[in-house]
């Protein structure tokens, strides 16, 4: 990128605007700078988080007991409808969405992202169909109770009679969300491809930005499917088609594929930014470059193509015919070899390392270990006479909460921890971020590791009610979901603590390697006071190279080694 | 504070080193044979050929799974423990960055373990002869190639006709049409090949047999084609496994496998009663008032009314 548009986009985006707060409030107001945007997604995530986990903490309270007791089941069916639909839709998405706003412009060398306005906007829709989705707690007949997948006919079903019902502004809502990602991911695609400091070619671009550009790729090719289906279902609701209605001729298990054409590349969608995470967390806090650096990159992109032809291994027990039930048992477990390249990876990076067990280690670490589990229960849930046993039971439930809350939630708080002093200027206290490992890493095993025994013994999910034999398990699986409820109290009070409170962090406090690191803690509006020329690979630890031939923002070159 | 830069030749393996790994794999894999072993008691009983092979496969992915998980954990607990910096060592650790040897053999060895897993998945699919929707009982008279010992020594399938399975929001009934005898108790002569007709009356359903280990979405606006081998004499739990809205959770069975001689008599006992009302828990709940939970008064779609049958359980009924 030549210096010429790259100053064309520095006068463009000057920030903050005119009249434009330059204090904490600033945060709550219209920005075009990726940090502020990428700090808004974020906050705005962690609460819609809390709002799904007490929805969780809820149910959970329903399944202590047998009986269908504590809630009326209209009432548990909305709750894990929304409590699904919030935590993918307002909390993992807006979340690693607001992590990579923050660190792809930095850690690629951009003063911004591509398009700001167009950032801007994307994250705005975001409390607009949040609350669109709230406000369905209050139509009458209350809020979706189809679950997040809204399978017809169930979620066609609308006994109110009502136009306006939970069903058609969740339906409205997640077809915003789409909106919203496209936007994104229009924006992070063109960034990096566009705006990489001069020197980084794509084998000098950190793990963590492939692993965005991949995901949000996953986005480009996969919304329009799951944005049609939304659109169908809406029509057929609300003007009389009948795509999917099989009372007038139209087939639900079309849905299906429209849904999970796009539902399964979504999980890449959030699992690939927390590889990113993990790839750029294990080095330095093993002091080691990360191991076999392109290998980890490209399975990535490999990840990305192979995700579009899994999504049939939701279905096995539907209409599917055998020949697709192999193909497709096939390329699922294929997924699993660029992934195990990658987890091999990390184990070899902290091999023989000089580990420092910092809060956020400890986090990529317990969540590393959380995905292996659950990457190992997908390998069986491929199998397809053994997922014909599961499919639907908590098995699966297991599964993915421990790819969702144990490697994905892990991940992001790895995240968080490793770069809020970058994001804040503040150190956050170690001894609040060990504590809330400890009760996270509990509460995850506590929470989800029963949905394992239980998914065998055949208990089905979404049940309000269950027989007595699930009642052990249950009440341990319950126990862990009010501690991650717990959890969540030492991480708030840090967090806000911290963050007015903390010592001053300085630019590098981890003594890391990486464009972020060179500049001053927070960075200063557009970054970087002169475009960094990069001159080696990411990870150089042990090896004494400099990262830029150049002298950023004033500070020390390559302040590492 | 400073490493050095002159990247170290990689060590050639020691014979040391070499037969501790060894010796590590070996243990890593008794443990996982072991666990591989203990997968069979966390199952429900199994009560059909199809459980004998899921069985099975389940061990050998338990087996494999507790190998991999363990080694790996194994490697990373280790370095917790021993390879920690001391608390002012700021330096940095030795600068590997790769080995392409390893690096191709840990994408091989996972590809030829997923080649393993999916052809022995594969073979245990074609030896279950599952039925879906889109293929037909008269495509199945290969059941003799069901190589698990039951199957293998019955005699000649009696010509039956299927059972037929209606399921609605939310109950189920089950419809014997050579007798004209409905049901809520689906019975099942023991060692011989089920045959049903899944018809769903309005949303998706999902049939689903724990103790069977079968399950096979029920989709409205078709007929489904369903067959399995119950083994095992006994009363087992049916459970709708798709998510039918409201009562979902309520709409649950009884399956009794029994001896010829005694289906046969029920078969007679039951076309002898008269159609009477079934007990239905979404009914009841439905129109029970009293005492009830945390209510937001949301209005439901209306349960049908209980089944008329010949023969009825309540649904507090036993089964294992
Ligand atoms: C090695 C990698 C993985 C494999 C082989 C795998 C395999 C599977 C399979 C076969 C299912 C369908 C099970 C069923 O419905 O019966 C499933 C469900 C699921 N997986 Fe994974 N998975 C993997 C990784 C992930 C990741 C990375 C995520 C998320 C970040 C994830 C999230 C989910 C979710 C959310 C579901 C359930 C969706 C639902 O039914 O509501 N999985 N997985
Ligand atoms: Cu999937």
């Amino acid at each position: 990128m030549s210096n010429a548009s790259l100053d064309a986009i520095a006068a463009k985006s000057d920030q903050p605007f005119p009249g434009a707060p330059n204090n904490w409030r600033r945060f709550f107001s219209f920005s075009t700078d990726h940090k502020v945007i990428g700090i808004q997604y974020m906050v705005t995530a962690f609460v819609f988080f809390l709002i799904g986990g007490l929805l969780a903490m809820v149910m959970r309270g329903e399944l202590i007991t047998p009986e269908a007791d504590l809630v009326d089941r209209t009432v548990y069916n909305a709750l894990f409808t929304m409590h699904g639909t919030i935590m993918l839709f307002m909390w993992t998405f807006p979340m690693l969405n607001g992590l990579s706003n923050y660190l792809v412009p930095l850690m690629i060398g951009a003063r911004d992202m591509a398009f700001p306005r167009l950032n801007a906007a994307a994250f705005w829709l975001v409390p607009v169909f949040g609350t669109l989705l709230m406000a369905s707690f209050f139509v009458p007949g209350g809020p979706s109770q189809s679950g997040w997948w809204a399978y017809p006919p169930v979620s066609l079903q609308n006994p109110t009679g009502n136009l306006i019902n939970g069903q058609v502004l969740w339906l409205l809502a997640v077809a915003l969300s789409g909106v919203s990602s496209i936007m994104g991911a229009v924006n992070f695609v063109t960034t990096i491809f566009r705006m990489r400091a001069p020197g980084m070619g794509w084998f000098r671009m950190p793990a963590f930005c492939w692993t965005v550009l991949s995901a949000q790729m996953i986005q480009l090719f996969g919304l329009p499917s799951l944005t049609a289906g939304a659109v169908m279902l809406l029509l057929d609701l609300t003007a009389g088609t009948s795509f999917f209605d099989p009372a007038k001729g139209g087939d639900p298990v079309l849905y299906q594929h429209f849904f999970w054409f796009y539902s399964h590349p979504a999980v890449y969608v959030i699992i690939l930014p927390i590889f990113g995470t993990f790839s750029e967390v294990f080095p330095v806090y093993a002091r080691k470059p990360l191991f076999g650096y392109r290998f980890v990159v490209v399975s990535s992109v490999i990840i990305t193509v192979l995700s579009a032809m899994v999504w049939v291994h939701h279905m096995f027990a539907s209409g599917t015919p055998s020949w697709m039930r192999m193909l497709f048992m096939f390329s699922t477990m294929l997924i699993s070899v660029p992934t195990g390249v990658k987890v091999f990876a990390w184990v070899a990076t902290v091999w023989g390392g000089k580990l420092r067990l910092d809060t956020p280690m400890l986090f990529a670490l317990g969540g590393l270990v959380c995905f292996l589990f659950a990457g190992i229960t997908g390998v069986m849930l491929g199998a397809v006479p053994f997922d014909i046993h599961v499919n639907n039971t908590y098995f699966v439930v297991g599964h993915f909460h421990y790819v969702i809350y144990g490697a994905t939630v892990m991940g992001i708080y790895a995240a968080i921890y490793h770069w809020f002093p970058k994001m804040t200027g503040h150190m956050y206290y170690e001894g609040l971020g060990k504590l809330h490992f400890a009760l996270t890493f509990i509460g995850v095993n506590l929470n989800f590791f029963p949905m394992h025994p239980l998914g065998l013994m055949g208990m089905p999910r979404r049940v309000s009610s269950y027989d007595p034999e699930f009642a052990y398990w249950n009440v341990i699986a319950s126990l862990g979901g009010f501690l991650l409820g717990v959890s969540t109290l030492p991480f708030i009070l840090n967090i806000v603590s911290s963050w007015v409170l903390g010592k001053r962090a300085p630019a590098n406090p981890w003594n890391a390697i990486g464009l972020e690191w060179l500049i001053p803690s927070p960075p200063p509006v557009e970054n970087f006071e002169e475009i960094p020329i990069v001159v080696s690979g990411p990870y150089g630890y042990g090896s004494n190279e400099s990262l830029v031939s150049n002298n950023p923002a004033g500070e020390l070159i390559s302040e590492h080694s | 504070m400073t490493t050095p830069t002159t990247p170290k030749k990689p060590r050639s393996l020691s014979f040391r080193t070499v037969a501790q790994l060894v010796a590590l794999a070996i243990a890593d894999a008794a443990v996982s044979l072991w666990v591989g072993r203990q997968a069979y008691l966390w199952m429900p009983p199994q009560a059909s050929a199809e459980a004998v092979l899921v069985d099975d496969l389940f061990g050998f992915l338990t087996t494999i799974g507790s190998f991999i998980f363990l080694g790996v954990t194994t490697a990373l607990l280790y370095s917790v423990l021993f390879q920690r910096a001391d608390k002012y060592d700021i330096s940095d650790g030795p600068p590997v960055e790769g080995n392409l040897l390893v690096e191709i053999l840990w994408t091989t060895i996972p590809l030829g373990l997923v080649i393993w897993i999916a052809t022995y998945s594969y073979q245990i699919y074609d030896q279950m002869a599952i039925l879906g929707p889109m293929e037909h009982m008269n495509h199945v008279p290969q059941l003799g190639l069901m190589p698990s010992a039951e199957a293998a020594t019955l005699p000649a399938v009696p010509e039956r006709t299927p059972i037929e399975v209606h399921v609605r929001q939310w109950a189920w009934e089950f419809h014997y049409p050579d007798q004209n005898i409905v049901s809520t108790e689906l019975h099942l002569p023991v060692n011989e090949r089920a045959r049903l007709k899944l018809i769903s009356e309005d949303v998706l359903h999902g049939f689903y047999v724990p103790a069977f280990r079968v399950k096979q979405d029920v989709i409205p606006g078709s007929t489904i084609d369903f067959g399995f081998m119950p083994i095992r004499e006994g009363r087992y739990r049916l459970r709708d496994s798709d998510y039918s809205g409201t009562y979902f959770a309520a709409n649950q069975g009884v399956v009794v496998v029994e001896s010829e001689e005694s289906y046969q008599q029920w078969l007679a006992d039951a076309a002898a009663q008269p159609l009477t009302e079934a007990d239905n828990r979404a009914f009841r709940e439905f129109t029970k008032l009293g005492d009830r939970p945390i209510s937001a008064g949301w209005k439901t779609v209306e349960p049908a009314p209980p089944p008329r049958v010949n023969f009825a359980s309540s649904e507090e009924d036993s089964y294992e």
